[in-house]
């Protein structure tokens, strides 16, 4: 499971629902399938609700780190999604 | 030829401040109509209104300024149109409802289906004062199920497989309750804290909650000249039948002890609060 390489990061520490899903999804679109992106956010509501928006999306989250800080690191991987547009 | 006021109120005409003008109550349930009846609405407003239609607090629709004489005219020609007037008075009001699983994300119920379901069973029901049902998908409360007399509100029942669980701590983030830990290196669940809002289920990247869908039920909610929260006490009823016996048993608890004109939580805290409760124990155990 934590076999994996971060192909692109992207902090997300520094906005507020619902900028934060928007700039997680777009770091995501510009991945190709299968590259693994790492989100850095914020405790509470960021923490809350990001990672669930990101499975509705379709896309497989591998892990979700505790940085200590009031921070995590949310390691996700592209998956295309057939069917949607 | 005297004019019965209260008739006209009953099916839906609101007695308006301009003299023989009213403001026609619609038949709306869940706060959903298709576009071929908001066509027929605005034709209606157009013909016999002045133009302008009112959505009200809970999502109904009202044609106001349609004139005495055009009453009759105006039933049949809303009834071709698909639509059917409301109602007004002791009894059982438009039942309301969020989108629910259908299309919100966040839904753990069906609720329109569960709207029209009790509306078709209920509305209109005569009572000893008004009736008010809401329906809210999820423990977001978009349609504020506890202002309600009663209100119904989608959780889930959960269950934890282990085998899934990869302990990426997502769950333990996305539980607002602080019901989910890791410890030594396992998901554990306090069930006491659990107030069955499914945001592990719906969170979980690995699928390692499963939810069963279910009804929170909340009694005797008010929020009018006097305002008051409905009291939640059953357990989640994940069965529809249960739920509907437990909504026939409050109905008929409201019937059988409040005065005229006295709304349920009045007569729920005048008969008290142990008796009801024991009541609708009853009906959910069967």
């Amino acid at each position: 499971m934590d076999d994996f390489a971060i192909d692109e990061s992207i902090d997300i520490t520094d906005v507020v629902c619902p900028v934060t899903f928007v700039k997680a999804k777009v770091a995501l679109e510009e991945l190709e399938e299968g590259q693994v992106l790492s989100i850095r956010l914020n405790d509470g509501e960021p923490v809350q609700n990001v990672p669930r928006s990101i499975k509705e999306e379709g896309h497989r989250i591998i892990k979700l780190a505790d940085n200590g800080d009031g921070t995590y690191n949310l390691i996700v991987k592209k998956v295309e999604n057939q069917g949607e547009t | 030829m005297a004019i019965d006021y209260k008739a006209l109120k009953n099916g839906g005409f609101m007695r308006q401040v301009q003299k023989n003008n009213f403001s026609l109550r619609l038949k709306v349930v869940g706060g959903n109509l298709t576009a071929g009846q908001l066509l027929a609405i605005a034709d209606i407003s157009k013909k016999y209104g002045d133009g302008h239609i009112h959505l009200t607090s809970r999502q109904g629709v009202e044609i106001p300024f349609i004139k005495l004489e055009d009453v009759e005219q105006v039933k049949a020609e809303l009834e071709a149109g698909g639509v059917n007037t409301g109602v007004c008075g002791p009894r059982v009001r438009t039942v309301t409802a969020c989108q629910g699983n259908a299309v919100c994300p966040s839904g753990c119920i069906d609720t329109y289906p569960l709207g029209v379901e009790i509306s078709e069973r209920y509305f209109g029901k005569e009572l000893p004062h008004k009736f008010k049902f809401g329906i809210t998908g999820c423990a977001n409360n978009c349609l504020k199920a506890e202002e309600n007399d009663l209100g119904v509100k989608g959780g889930y029942t959960i269950e934890f497989v282990k085998e899934s669980c990869s302990l990426c701590g997502v769950c333990i983030k996305a539980c607002r309750e602080g019901a989910i830990a890791k410890i030594d290196n396992e998901i554990v669940l306090d069930k006491s804290k659990c107030n069955n809002c499914g945001r592990c289920v719906k969170s979980c990247p690995f699928d390692a909650w499963k939810g069963e869908p279910g009804y929170i039920l909340s009694f005797g909610g008010l929020f009018g000249n006097q305002i008051a929260k409905g009291e939640q006490f059953l357990p989640i009823i994940r069965d529809k039948e249960i739920l509907f016996r437990v909504a026939d048993a409050a109905l008929a608890f409201f019937d059988k002890h409040a005065k005229p004109s006295e709304r349920f939580r009045i007569a729920i805290d005048r008969t008290g609060w142990d008796a009801f409760k024991t009541e609708m124990e009853v009906a959910y155990h069967g």
